[in-house]
């Protein structure tokens, strides 16, 4: 949101002109997608990150974690009881030591945290060439662009220009700065196979997990602007009221 | 009944404690009947609007130390759990996140209201200076509180910040080693400024009481500058200014409510979202938004012990205000020079903000360095020489009968009095 307010402040003081090349430059801007959650009206398509979460499932939890996140969590796309109750026990997940003090492991439960897939960062790092994963419970507020940055990752991968020499193990992506990412291209067409219908093509799941991203760092989203709106419109009820009040009090004051 | 307090309160509960303590009759001199300028402008909503953001921020501050972890390993994953698991911590927390963001926003209206009107000048030097000394513990405590979620801005402002004590030479480095207590930014500095984080407000507290009850001695200004004359220049503070402020405080809320319900995050840096690593520095480290400008002055100069000295003074420099404006009169209406300069001042402190969010390089550097020279210009050249140069517009006569015309019928007390002699 820096960046937002950079652009407000240069614009305000009419150095925007000499100012944007410099950040032009870094990266390019991804560009803004429709979403449901956009605006102080907007909510989530619960369907499209529900999808999305069957993506986070099949992809992108192979490496990356989101330790913030339980399964009771999952209420908030609108899974019922049941739903999450059946996903935790598919999952297995570490439950701390036996009688012998040895690491013990059993199915998880509504109240167990999302499982990670490396015990610990050097896991993580040693599996992945070096690199780390990073956990995506907050990514898509760890970004500038947020959820349009995010998109433009995952859509972003193509081959190389001939002129550019990659680092080994390294792909090409166009909007990643510096072009160079330690992730492989995660998604491919019919990469998962949807139960709605909805064609998975890289598009369609690239919307839906950041849908479901969005929700994962901002679950309060939707409660919080209802609230928003009935606190703003009281008090602008309240200003009225108390204007007219002042008005009264001080119609006799010259 | 010797010695004892003559209440005038006619409930027998209120009048039995009245007159062994008499705060009733206090609170109804101090807020009740206080006579006040009848001239205030909505300026002057804004040290009350200040009081309410204070007592809003102990208030969630509070019920957040309940769910925060102060300790390097579980800070941000404490944080997350006030955001998703306690029952309305999200709100408490956005409340408070952007409380420190809206009580800046509100004591630079105040102190801009100050610096405009003259409310500096003589009989309320001291007062000033109590609110200067109220400034700068607000920008310890918000530093501070900007160190506790633990995300990457948190960790490395902290260095950079705590790093400035070391270019004071010889103690400059056990000073740093002291306020870390180790030898880098750690569990025991997170620990530590979590406590002064929560010591800080009380003390803010006393000095605003101290800041209140030096404003009740001399009496507000008011935006003609002019001093009280006579009952006919005041009105009661009750209702008159407690309804003018309830009007300001409504705006206040809905202003606050857009922050907090539909850009909670809008002031923050996407940087903190990711927990403290002390091996990755980010690209740019920027402390949070009311802070850039003083940040910029700190940048602006290529020596760092010039440049911290610098940062330091452009505060210190408020104390001596009220000497160094050289003007008897004490509203900009009637400076015509001076009303016009103060506007280049607070344009000088903007791109100052502006230039401490960007990267010290290029047309930066050149735009900080100007405007840091003249935020300095202004206090210690311009204002001592304009105060003797500049001629300054008649004065009215007093609140009541303004020199130019208009307004309503003179009150019948008033116009008893010859001209000229108020």
């Amino acid at each position: 949101m820096m960046r937002a307010l950079r652009q407000l402040l240069a614009a305000a003081l009419l150095v925007g002109a000499a100012a944007a090349p410099a950040w032009a430059q870094e990266a390019p801007r991804p560009s803004a997608q429709r979403w449901s959650f956009d605006g102080p009206f907007g909510s989530f398509d619960l369907a499209a990150a529900q999808r999305g979460f069957q993506v986070y499932s099949e992809v992108c939890s192979l490496c990356h974690s989101m330790q913030y996140l339980h399964y009771r969590d999952l209420e908030g796309i609108g899974l019922t009881d049941d739903q999450i109750k059946a996903i935790a026990a598919a999952v297995t997940v570490p439950q701390g030591v036996d009688d012998q003090g040895s690491p013990k492991e059993g199915p998880a439960t509504p109240a167990s945290q999302f499982r990670s897939p490396f015990p610990n960062e050097q896991a993580a790092r040693a599996a992945q060439n070096g690199a780390l994963p990073p956990d995506l419970s907050l990514i898509v507020n760890a970004r500038e662009g947020h959820a349009d940055y995010i998109y433009a990752i995952l859509t972003g991968y193509a081959d190389p220009p001939p002129s550019m020499q990659m680092q080994d193990g390294m792909n090409y992506n166009k909007m990643f700065p510096g072009h160079q990412i330690a992730m492989p291209p995660p998604l491919q067409d019919g990469r998962v196979t949807y139960a709605d219908g909805t064609p998975a093509t890289v598009e369609q799941m690239a919307h839906d997990v950041v849908t479901f991203l969005t929700w994962a760092a901002n679950p309060e989203m939707v409660q919080r602007k209802q609230i928003g709106w009935r606190w703003v419109l009281f008090f602008l009820i309240m200003t009225g009221l108390t204007y007219a009040v002042k008005r009264k009090v001080w119609a006799d004051v010259h | 009944m010797a010695g004892q307090h003559k209440s005038e309160f006619s409930n027998p509960l209120i009048n039995w404690i009245d007159t062994r303590l008499p705060i009733f009759t206090m609170m109804q001199q101090e807020y009740g009947s206080f006579p006040t300028p009848k001239n205030f402008n909505y300026f002057w909503n804004f040290g009350a609007l200040a009081m309410v953001v204070m007592m809003i921020m102990i208030a969630t501050g509070i019920f957040l130390a309940m769910n925060y972890q102060p300790n390097s390993e579980l800070a941000f994953g404490s944080v997350q759990h006030i955001m998703r698991d306690v029952n309305y911590g999200w709100l408490i927390r956005y409340v408070h996140q952007n409380g420190g963001s809206m009580f800046f926003i509100v004591t630079y209206i105040h102190i801009f209201r100050g610096m405009y009107y003259g409310s500096y000048k003589s009989p309320r030097e001291l007062l000033w200076m109590i609110g200067v000394v109220i400034l700068l513990i607000m920008m310890a405590t918000a530093f501070m509180g900007y160190v506790l979620p633990w995300g990457q801005m948190s960790y490395w402002g902290a260095t950079v910040i705590t790093n400035l004590f070391s270019a004071f030479p010889i103690v400059g480095k056990g000073i740093v080693t002291w306020l870390w207590g180790g030898f880098s930014v750690d569990s025991p500095t997170l620990n530590r400024f979590f406590s002064l984080h929560y010591l800080l407000p009380f003390v803010l507290v006393g000095v605003v009481f101290l800041h209140v009850a030096a404003l009740h001695v001399v009496g507000s200004n008011n935006p003609l500058g002019i001093d009280v004359k006579s009952p006919q220049d005041t009105l009661p503070f009750h209702p008159y200014y407690t309804v003018k402020d309830s009007v300001g405080l409504c705006v206040f809320f809905i202003v606050y409510a857009v922050l907090v319900f539909f850009a909670p995050n809008f002031l923050g840096d996407a940087n903190n979202f990711i927990p403290a690593n002390p091996l990755q520095t980010p690209a740019d480290i920027v402390p949070e938004w009311y802070l850039l400008p003083y940040y910029a002055i700190l940048r602006s100069v290529p020596n760092k012990l010039l440049g911290v000295c610098m940062m330091f003074g452009s505060i210190f420099v408020l104390f001596v205000l009220p000497w160094l404006d050289t003007s008897p009169v004490r509203s900009a209406r009637f400076r015509p020079i001076y009303r016009q300069i103060i506007w280049v001042w607070v344009v000088s402190f903007v791109i100052l903000g502006y230039c401490g969010m960007n990267k010290p390089e290029g047309i930066y550097v050149i735009l900080s360095r100007v405007a840091t020279l003249y935020y300095f210009l202004h206090f210690l050249v311009i204002l001592p020489i304009l105060g003797k140069l500049e001629r300054p517009l008649p004065l009215p006569e007093s609140i009541s009968r303004p020199v130019t015309g208009g307004g309503g019928p003179l009150p019948s007390g008033a116009t008893a009095k010859p001209m000229g002699k108020a």
